[in-house]
């Protein structure tokens, strides 16, 4: 047993050790913090490109794109944030509605297409992705995959349809459906898929594993998915399908990744040095070769399976609209399927 | 460690001091650890009110919502009746069987305890994948905490005196019927207090139910927080997982029975007859074999083959290093401070029964009954406006670890401070020592054993902790725990093993303490 003095000091070393631990490391001038609603694979690496580039560190808190918009605006004008990286453009709607975001500047903003940022210029899509249905292609002949979404519903489908509800893109797809044919109509959509036995997973992955392996004939998810799983067990084993709506309804829906800078950030500088590299060549490149989604700028080609995002029947709908997710979320649980 | 207590304590009784009024500087203290402590609780009422009765009433009268409580409490009362009857079986064959080898397998029963939730549904979901929903939170959750019904049965079934059950048999009884009118009964508080704490387990559990994807309370809550941009609804939900806690510890206080299980007189104090099980103690060695080979084998072979994956995948083990930094800060300072705080309450409790010394320690055993996400949710929303300094830092993680596991801390200080005699206070007092005096070279040593042996106890919890670890810590912070957690939640058990391995490690030994605690607490 160590005496009760030795043993006083012994503690207070290790409290005055935590302590130093626990303050150092805090903000400097040149330190970024990001708010993440994309996963760590898809960016860390293009934040690591930048820090490597510009010698500007970046603290990134990873999380749910509601969770971190919800976070923000709890936050308010406190926030440590100085960017708000979201996975869709809900998310950045959402932010942009309480007020939060300060403006892009324009030579940033001109550099994707105007469909592709927001109509007040506070945020930016950085990527693109489309919605699609998936489709096994043994059980279902290409000419037989609905080209209208709303057609999943048909009796011949009846518990061969698989949709993940508690995924982002999923819920901004039935927002833009609410945009684009009402509420009433997308309520309608809802009872129809829970009416006709609609496969529930936890997301996307674990549908287009379900397609490819014959579970189920039809997914409703994003095109990239179809690419990574193509990556890991190769394109020959490959029985799952992805097929584009072609009506222009929201089954197509391009949304987009984008970013914001919070109003109150006092590093605007650095954080729109962020922005300009994330449109940048390198990192347009890494999203389009490593995520397989589409670039928006610098000129940078998707890959040469994907189509060209111009030819994608894509709803007219305005992206700066999809920000009322909670209507769609209380939509979906008195429906049955949250 | 803690060490053994002390062989002829001086217990005086807490009577005694009755009256005695506590210096003002203790009850200060104690008073601001039981506000603290309070704290989470009273700002998650007020935030979950903010946007008006109306929509409180609306998130709550929903059929989503009973369905919700139906599932929990369902699933909570499913787990803790298969862990009373695998518990009780378990303690019977490893104390009253001639069960080869049985001094082993009650330490082997006791250890599915130092398996944190989120690694056992993450081995089990890799072996079976169709074991999701309610029956693989049912199977996982029984597994894990079957240990906190065995622990304390075991220890009574050692100490019951065997005169009852002798005078059972010679009146006719045979072996069965003696076991379920004697020894069931007297087993009855063991047994209760063992199945609360499976049942606020249950209730508390975020992560296997996460990963099992079975809506109770604390994942509905959790994918509320995440996935909406109101979190009015959260607050809400939390306030009533609250309530049900709240309702169920205090149902279980009152129902608590009045009969009298122990002897009228001083019988001879003799250890409990041994039943001899002849050739069928083999087949009865099945039962903790099997208990153990599904609680402890397949989560030990998983890890084993997420160690070798890992080997042979590219593993980032600097990031595993620092992780293990995160959560020896995180843990060390939660355990410092909680310990810290744990004295002027349990020496309020032991040494000044009153009303406030009643009230703090009510307080501060409230983290029992409070689950993480909850303490975690309140922190966040009360941090981001009144704490903006130290939002997101680790104070604020800090502090709910002290709401949380202050029981933990009290408890063990309390076994302390009830061990020494005021008089020796009083005595140095008398020789004219100064009450800072006093502490300082009387009261504090003597209180020192307790002391270390909570916040160690403090310590290993910590490290296991998830939700409020998520939730709260700061930007770019990583533990064992959340480092388990998002390796895991992507597929990465390679990245997951060694994080999983060290944290199992660390928790075996919170679990051997435990196992001495409730051993106590069922002989006193």
């Amino acid at each position: 047993m160590l005496s009760s003095r030795r043993r006083l000091l012994v503690v207070l070393a290790l409290a005055a050790l935590l302590t130093a631990g626990a303050c150092g490391g805090s903000s400097d001038s040149k330190t970024l913090t990001l708010y993440s609603g994309r996963a760590e694979v898809q960016i860390q690496p293009v934040i690591d490109l930048f820090t490597k580039e510009t010698g500007i560190k970046v603290k990134v808190r990873y999380g749910a794109t509601p969770e971190l918009a919800a976070q923000i605006s709890e936050e308010g004008s406190n926030s440590p944030a100085d960017l708000f990286f979201a996975q869709d453009a809900g998310g950045l709607g959402a932010v942009d509605d309480r007020g939060l975001f300060a403006a892009v500047p324009a030579d940033l903003l001109a550099e994707v297409d105007s469909k592709y940022h927001a109509d007040d210029g506070n945020w930016i899509g950085i990527t693109g992705r489309v919605r699609v249905i998936v489709a096994n292609s043994k059980n279902v002949p290409d000419a037989d995959v609905p080209t209208d979404v709303f057609k999943v519903t048909d009796a011949k489908w009846k518990g061969k349809v698989g949709i993940a509800p508690t995924n982002g893109s999923f819920e901004s797809f039935l927002t833009a459906m609410r945009v684009q044919a009402g509420d009433a109509r997308t309520k309608q959509f809802m009872h129809d898929l829970k009416a006709n036995d609609v496969k529930i997973y936890n997301d996307n992955a674990l549908i287009l594993k379900a397609v490819n392996d014959g579970e189920i004939d039809l997914g409703l998810i994003n095109h990239y998915y179809w690419y990574q799983l193509a990556n890991e067990i190769g394109e020959d084993k490959m029985v799952a399908r992805n097929h584009f709506t072609l009506n222009g309804d929201p089954g197509a829906l391009v949304n987009v990744a984008g970013v914001g800078v919070l109003k109150s950030t006092d590093h605007m500088d650095l954080a729109t040095q962020f922005v300009s590299f994330l449109l940048g060549k390198t990192a347009q490149t890494f999203f389009a070769d490593k995520n397989f989604e589409f670039p928006l700028s610098a000129g940078v080609q998707p890959l040469p399976s994907l189509p060209h995002l111009d030819q994608v029947q894509s709803p007219d709908i305005d992206l700066s609209k999809l920000s009322d997710l909670d209507t769609t979320l209380t939509m979906l649980r008195e429906a049955g399927l949250l | 460690m803690a060490p053994p207590p002390p062989s002829s304590p001086t217990v005086v009784p807490p009577g005694r001091v009755r009256g005695h009024r506590p210096p003002t500087g203790l009850a200060v203290a104690g008073g601001v650890v039981a506000l603290a402590a309070l704290l989470p609780v009273v700002y998650l009422l007020v935030r979950a009110g903010e946007d008006g009765w109306t929509k409180v009433s609306d998130t709550l009268l929903t059929e989503g919502t009973v369905r919700l409580l139906a599932r929990s409490l369902g699933l909570a009362a499913a787990v803790t009746l298969a862990s009373a009857v695998i518990g009780v079986a378990l303690a019977w064959f490893t104390v009253r069987c001639d069960l080869p080898g049985r001094r082993v397998w009650r330490v082997v029963a006791a250890l599915p305890l130092a398996v944190p939730s989120y690694v056992g549904a993450f081995a089990y979901l890799s072996v079976f994948p169709w074991l999701t929903g309610f029956r693989g939170a049912f199977v996982v959750l029984t597994l894990l905490s079957y240990p906190y019904v065995f622990l304390p049965v075991a220890a009574s079934l050692e100490r019951i005196d065997p005169s009852f059950e002798e005078v059972s048999r010679s009146l006719g009884n045979n072996a069965g019927a003696t076991f379920r009118k004697v020894t069931l009964p007297q087993l009855r508080p063991a047994i209760a207090t063992g199945g609360l704490l499976v049942f606020l387990y249950c209730l508390s559990d975020f992560g296997a139910v996460s990963i099992l994807r079975f809506d109770s309370f604390t994942r509905v809550i959790y994918l509320s927080y995440q996935g909406s941009f109101d979190r009015t609804p959260a607050a809400i939900l939390g306030c009533l997982l609250l309530v049900v806690t709240l309702v169920v510890v205090s149902a279980e206080a009152r129902t608590r029975g009045r009969a009298r299980y122990y002897a009228s007189g001083p019988g001879a104090n003799r250890p409990p007859r041994v039943t001899r099980l002849g050739r069928a103690r083999w087949w009865a060695l099945l039962v903790p074999a099997g208990v153990a080979v599904l609680a402890l084998g397949i989560p030990a072979v998983n890890l084993v083959r997420w160690l070798v994956d890992s080997v042979q995948a590219d593993v980032d083990m600097a990031r595993v290093w620092r992780a293990a930094g995160g959560s020896l800060v995180a843990s060390g300072l939660g355990a410092l401070v909680t310990g810290a705080a744990a004295i002027p309450v349990a020496l309020l409790a032991a040494r000044h029964r009153s009303r406030l010394a009643s009230v703090v320690e009510r307080s501060a055993y409230l983290g029992h009954a409070l689950p993480g996400i909850v303490v975690a949710l309140a922190l966040v929303f009360f941090s981001a406006r009144y704490l903006t300094s130290l939002y997101q830092r680790l104070p604020v993680l800090v502090f709910a670890y002290l709401v949380l596991f202050l029981p933990l801390a009290v408890s063990a200080v309390y076994t302390s401070a009830m061990q020494a005699s005021p008089a020796l206070d009083e005595v140095a007092r008398s020789l004219g020592k100064r009450p800072l005096a006093v502490l300082r070279t009387v009261t504090a040593p003597l209180l020192a054993p307790g002391v270390a042996a909570g916040t160690a106890l403090v310590f290993l919890t910590c490290m296991k902790e998830l939700p409020a670890t998520l939730l709260l810590g700061p930007t770019g912070f990583e533990t064992l725990a959340t480092r388990v957690w998002s390796a895991t939640s992507i597929g990465a058990y390679g990245d997951a093993a060694v994080p999983a391995a060290l944290l199992v490690v660390a928790a075996a030994v919170p679990t051997w303490l435990l196992s001495r605690r409730l051993g106590r607490q069922a002989a006193s």
